[in-house]
């Protein structure tokens, strides 16, 4: 066992091929983290950049036409480069094997194909940026991005081909849940985060390929002027925006799953006690994923929708918020009467609760119809998915790296300085977005490089709050990978947070790169406080 | 039991057993196959909505496609389809030579097909019957032919159709046919890509059996590739009505 365990999957097999050509999830799932927090920073860049413009009304720095490359440069590389592939493809890749007590996921060899086809798509993104941007929003519009001279083609077609990607690990990670569960470990006995990475795949390998084809569509619609999305060769731009909606509503839950299924981890292990409503949790996932499907319309109440068609969309909108509800009262109850340790992850988790509450009722807002005419293509919307995307999403995915960090690579960071920045993610989030929904309210367009004077003391304050923000998730994650230069090594055999899961109780820290040395034998759930007691070890 | 030094050669180490490595393969090609329905979903969607909105021109515009050509290919797939089942028949009953004619058939018919496919393209690319901006046909010849007795019939150069005044007048007044052809290229363009991949992981089939790394103990590939090119072979099954047949 101890000469064993001496193996890790960091260090052994050693040398630059042996990463490049690595086979193991672990390390496909590092390449994937290190590739998406670069990009995010990259897209963080420019976010700020604007925030700096809009600190005051006028062109100060930045012309009206490099607002739009730079918003549509952000939005699209923060959605199609880091969160979709990123997240999945990095705590996804890590996780899911040593939960389910596998070897490996289900096609390794596939699953680095899936990497590098991630990788090649994004030179296509790098090569936009290089060579000028692209000016269409991050929805790509037609009859616009038909015509538009910036780098649609070049933009699109890395899409495409990071859609590729994300098909293939979605169908791995399928494969994997179903068929490579040791053992006793039933559906209901899953961590809820292999829920939700399943449900997550469910909607990448439906979903994903009606993008694909519609950016086939729109890329032919330049290159051939097939007409389909065209009105003066009798085609339809509105049905580009279906097309795309119907892809891009499903994958906001593609976005938003892993981060429900990373708070399902932390909040009963932070707690110590088991989950509240399990089932509730787990079918919610699903049934998330399978409304998504039906509610794309209400992206396109104004674009001369029919009214019975709003009715509809909008009303099956609000059947979105009975399973994201139940998650979020599950939450909460599994917290009750627990106890609750201040930790790092735990501090990201209760900022999710707060901050996805608010994201998705202001989507219940923007989904019935009155409020949405008056809403629509405001700072409104902008908060809103701000809200669900970063305040969702990012909270829970650095909550979740702080969570796995010690698991994933046998080092601990700083747990003062990640508490201080996770509060300074918590309060330099809301002081930047929050005023967002009130510029929205008072009729603030989105997509603008100005202003006029009246919205000047909102977007100051949410310019200021933007440095706040920025600087913390900068920290948060240097001192993250800080722990690495310092060598702040865990035991091999510890259990910081006292998990319960198989990645905690039966691999070390960093795990071995078969993962387990022994076939791992399923003994408890992984909620089951109740049962068995599970001690927190840490060195020192 | 997974570091049995016995294991045979096919088999992967982070499975538990060939079994489990068995139904995953087939597990993930069934997936992959879900994948490809939604992708074809979403161009049917498109002929859908068009064809809702211009019914008449659907109907008319579709006579300039060659059925003769169309029901060919048809066969000639549904025959590639039992060609492939076959193989995987004949190697499961260890007839590795009869396995690799079957695959060698199966090639050769998907070759005919693409090469049918390229007479109907080739020949609407030279009258124009283009996708969007690029199309250029102006309409039928009108030619006038003695039919029994007198009878006279409007006929188009193309593909031997014959139109009669009333098509021919509806084809005058038709509007955007070229959308038609938007989507016939984009469909069947998109089937023949199909068609050409199943084409090469069939070669890649007939090499892996006859150097026996594929064989009667171990024949996932085969039999995954051999539902994939059902899955080609389901869709054109679709696609033949929906274009050569309407009206
Ligand atoms: C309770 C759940 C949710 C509901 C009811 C909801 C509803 C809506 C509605 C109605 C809009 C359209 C607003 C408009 O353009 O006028 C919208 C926009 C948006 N939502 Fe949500 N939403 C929900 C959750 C989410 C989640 C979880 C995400 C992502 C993680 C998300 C991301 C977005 C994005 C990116 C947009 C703006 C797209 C654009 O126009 O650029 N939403 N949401
Ligand atoms: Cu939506």
């Amino acid at each position: 066992m101890i000469e064993n365990e001496k193996q890790n999957y960091l260090t052994h097999p050693k040398g630059i091929m042996s990463w490049l050509l690595t086979l193991d999830h672990k390390r496909i799932g590092l390449m994937y983290l290190v590739s998406g927090i670069l990009f995010f920073f990259m897209g963080g860049l420019l976010a700020l950049g604007m925030r700096l413009e809009l600190a005051a009304p006028g062109n100060d720095f930045i012309s009206n036409e490099q607002y739009n490359n730079i918003y549509t440069l952000h939005g699209a590389i923060m959605i199609f480069l880091f969160i979709i592939p990123a997240i999945p493809g990095a705590l996804g890749n890590i996780l899911l094997p040593l939960m389910v007590g596998a070897k490996d996921v289900a096609f390794p060899r596939l699953n680095l194909a899936s990497f590098y086809i991630y990788s090649f798509g994004a030179l296509f993104a790098l090569y936009t940026i290089i060579n000028g941007g692209v000016d269409t929003g991050w929805t790509f519009y037609t009859p616009y991005s038909t015509q538009s001279s910036s780098n649609v083609v070049p933009m699109t077609l890395g899409i495409f081909i990071i859609g590729f990607s994300s098909i293939l690990t979605g169908l791995n990670f399928i494969a994997t849940v179903h068929k490579m569960r040791i053992p006793g470990l039933t559906w209901y006995k899953l961590p809820l985060f292999v829920w939700a990475l399943y449900g997550t795949s469910l909607v990448q390998i439906t979903a994903t390929p009606v993008l694909a084809i519609t950016m086939v569509l729109l890329m032919l619609e330049r290159f051939l002027g097939i007409g389909i999305f065209d009105p003066a060769l009798g085609g339809d731009p509105v049905l580009y925006q279906h097309f795309f909606w119907f892809y891009s509503h499903p994958a906001v839950y593609i976005m938003i799953l892993p981060a429900f299924g990373i708070i399902s981890e932390i909040i009963p292990v932070h707690s110590r006690k088991k989950i509240w409503g399990y089932k509730f949790i787990a079918y919610s996932t699903l049934s998330i994923a399978f409304i998504g499907f039906l509610v794309w319309g209400h992206h396109m109440f104004t674009s001369g929708q029919s009214v019975f068609s709003q009715i509809v969309f909008s009303f099956i909108t609000y059947f979105v918020g009975i399973p994201t509800g139940v998650k979020i009262f599950s939450w909460i109850l599994t917290m009750y009467k627990g106890q609750v340790s201040f930790t790092p992850p735990m501090i990201y988790a209760l900022s999710f609760l707060f901050l996805f509450t608010i994201g998705g009722l202001t989507g219940i807002f923007l989904g019935a119809v009155a409020l949405d005419i008056h809403l629509h293509d405001t700072y409104f919307v902008v908060a809103h998915f701000h809200y669900v995307m970063q305040g969702g999403t990012i909270v829970a995915f650095l909550g979740g790296l702080h969570h796995w960090w010690p698991k994933s690579f046998g080092t601990m960071y700083n747990q003062t300085i990640a508490n201080i920045c996770a509060f300074g993610v918590f309060l330099g989030f809301n002081g930047t977005f929050f005023p967002q929904f009130l510029l929205g309210l008072r009729g603030m367009p989105r997509r603008y490089a100005t202003y006029s004077d009246q919205f000047v003391e909102l977007h100051s304050y949410s310019t200021f709050w933007s440095g706040i923000l920025g600087f913390s998730i900068f920290f948060a994650i240097v001192n993250l990978f800080w722990s690495f230069v310092k060598k702040n090594k865990v035991d091999p055999g510890s259990n910081p947070w006292g998990g319960m899961s198989l990645e905690w109780t039966h691999t070390s820290s960093p795990p071995h790169p078969h993962n387990f040395e022994t076939d791992p034998v399923f003994e408890h759930g992984p909620y089951d406080y109740d049962k068995v007691i599970v001690e927190k070890t840490y060195k020192k | 039991m997974s570091h049995d030094n016995s294991s045979p050669s096919f088999f992967q180490h982070h499975f538990h057993d060939v079994e489990q490595q068995y139904e995953t393969s087939k597990f993930g090609m069934w997936a992959f196959i879900l994948t490809e329905v939604l992708t074809f979903a979403g161009l049917f969607v498109a002929y859908i909505v068009y064809r809702s909105w211009y019914p008449d021109m659907f109907v008319g515009v579709h006579k300039l496609l060659d059925v003769n050509k169309g029901l060919l290919n048809t066969v000639v797939l549904i025959t590639s389809s039992l060609t492939m089942a076959l193989a995987i028949w004949a190697i499961q009953k260890n007839l590795k030579k009869l396995s690799i004619f079957m695959l060698t058939a199966t090639f050769v018919f998907a070759l005919a097909f693409l090469g049918v496919k390229y007479q109907e393209y080739h020949h609407k690319y030279e009258v124009g019957q283009l996708p969007g901006k690029y199309y250029s046909y102006m309409g039928p010849e009108v030619v006038e032919v003695i039919k029994d007795q007198e009878k006279i019939d409007y006929y188009t150069s193309s593909n031997n159709v014959y139109f009669d005044a009333e098509t021919n007048r509806l084809y005058k007044t038709m509007n955007n046919p070229h959308i038609f052809f938007s989507i016939y290229f984009v469909m069947t363009g998109l089937h023949g890509l199909h068609v050409a991949i199943g084409m090469g992981l069939i070669a890649w089939l007939i090499y892996s059996t006859a150097r026996g790394n594929i064989h009667q103990k171990y024949y996932t590939p085969m039999e995954m590739i051999g539902i994939f090119w059902h899955l080609v072979d389901l869709i054109w099954i679709y696609l033949f009505p929906l274009f050569y047949l309407i009206g």
